[in-house]
């Protein structure tokens, strides 16, 4: 069973880390700052939400593992609306 | 093979490339952001040296409030450049600038140099007063601070408190007892009110829980006095709460409240166990949690009113 588990967090911690590359390359290659946000959020909570399946087996008490989540939830708030606000600055500075 | 000390190596660069960035940027907000980025890295640094307590700070206080700070600062640094053409200073004035410069930071490197070895330390002191009076706390850190270096904790509080006097000294005469500018536009982005709506509660509660769980664990109330702080001022940048007029008595209440509630129990200490600031050995927890939520109060008052700045004496005030 703790195999399995030690499995199941390897393949979601491997995975959350290959989307938080790619979100990484896309904002270092992405042409323009709208796709470069784009980029970067969708992926790294995406990532973030991975790593954080991945740690939750090996969390000490259900307390801790449901801090992980919070702090997942937290990330996802807080990086959609700046995000929103990064993008409406940038179509404001644009017009 | 332990991967651990190479990625220590990387970590330390880092810091050391994004201080040299933050130093050398021409624009002065890529110079903010490049600050803000280095406070984080300090704070994994902390995390690396085993000293959380101090890793939440840096990540509060260091990145977080004193990144809002130096972005409002730069703002306001950036219309004044607009109002007078910057001049040129005198060649020699750029010579003595340079030269003192040189000189303060050779005496620095003097003075990390001559340290004698093994460097002095306070920490075996400070490691038996833990285990003193401030037992009662999980917490060595918070039992130092409150217990070993109780008078040092207080005066920090105590140069918040004057930064606040400084900063609302700034203002005009006639706007004295106003109210600071509100920190964004008159109309706020959606989003900007969503976020505040729903992190600022929570915010809150983590707050409270990181000065509470600083009893027995990384936290205390410097750490959950930022947290609030910036809730208070996530809060009046979405424009749901604006500024407080600087005369208000409830703010002048809550910006003294922690170093006097502070103050009260050193005298007390005096009369009740013998010692300025020592508190009897069996109520040193309640005392101290009692002293640690009013500093909480005082922090939390304190920073927001910092970012806020001097008041200015609008006319709907």
């Amino acid at each position: 069973m703790t195999t399995l588990l030690d499995l199941f967090s390897i393949v979601a911690i491997s995975a959350g880390t290959f989307f938080i590359f790619a979100g990484t390359v896309g904002l270092l290659r992405f042409p323009d700052s709208l796709t470069r946000l784009h980029a970067l959020t969708k992926a790294d909570n995406l990532g973030l939400g991975l790593v954080i399946l991945g740690l939750i087996p090996r969390a000490d008490s259900g307390l801790s593992a449901l801090r992980l989540i919070i702090i997942w939830a937290l990330v996802l708030l807080s990086s959609a609306s700046t995000s929103q606000l990064i993008g409406r600055a940038l179509r404001r500075d644009r017009k | 093979m332990n991967l651990l000390p190479y990625l220590d190596i990387v970590l330390a660069g880092l810091v050391i490339g994004v201080a040299i960035f933050t130093i050398t940027a021409r624009d002065l907000f890529a110079s903010v952001v490049g600050y803000v980025a280095y406070g984080l890295l300090l704070a994994f640094v902390w995390i690396r040296l085993y000293a959380p307590d101090v890793a939440l700070t840096e990540a509060a206080v260091g990145s977080g409030v004193t990144g809002v700070l130096l972005i409002t600062a730069g703002k306001r640094l950036g219309a004044l450049k607009n109002v007078a053409p910057g001049e040129e200073p005198e060649f020699t004035l750029k010579l003595l600038t340079g030269a003192l410069a040189a000189l303060v930071a050779c005496a620095l490197g003097a003075a990390i140099l001559m340290l004698p070895d093994p460097p002095p330390s306070l920490a075996p002191e400070a490691a038996v007063a833990a285990d003193g009076a401030g037992a009662g706390l999980g917490n060595p850190i918070t039992a130092v601070l409150m217990s070993y270096r109780s008078f040092d904790t207080m005066l920090e509080k105590i140069v918040l408190i004057l930064a606040v006097v400084g900063v609302w000294s700034v203002g005009t005469d006639k706007a004295w007892g106003g109210a600071p500018a509100p920190l964004r536009r008159p109309k706020p982005y959606a989003p900007m009110v969503f976020l505040a709506q729903i992190l600022a509660p929570v915010g809150v509660l983590i707050g409270v829980h990181i000065f509470w769980t600083g009893a027995n664990a990384p936290g205390g109330a410097f750490q959950g006095g930022a947290l609030l702080a910036a809730m208070w001022m996530i809060t009046m940048m979405a424009r749901l709460v604006e500024p407080p007029r600087i005369d208000a008595n409830w703010l002048r209440l809550a910006l003294v409240a922690g170093p006097a509630v502070f103050l009260i129990n050193g005298l007390a200490g005096e009369i009740m166990a013998g010692n300025f600031f020592a508190y009897p050995p069996s109520l040193a927890k309640p005392i101290i949690l009692f002293i640690e939520a009013f500093m909480l109060l005082s922090i939390a008052a304190a920073l927001p009113m910092l970012v806020a700045g001097p008041p200015t004496g609008r006319p709907d005030q």
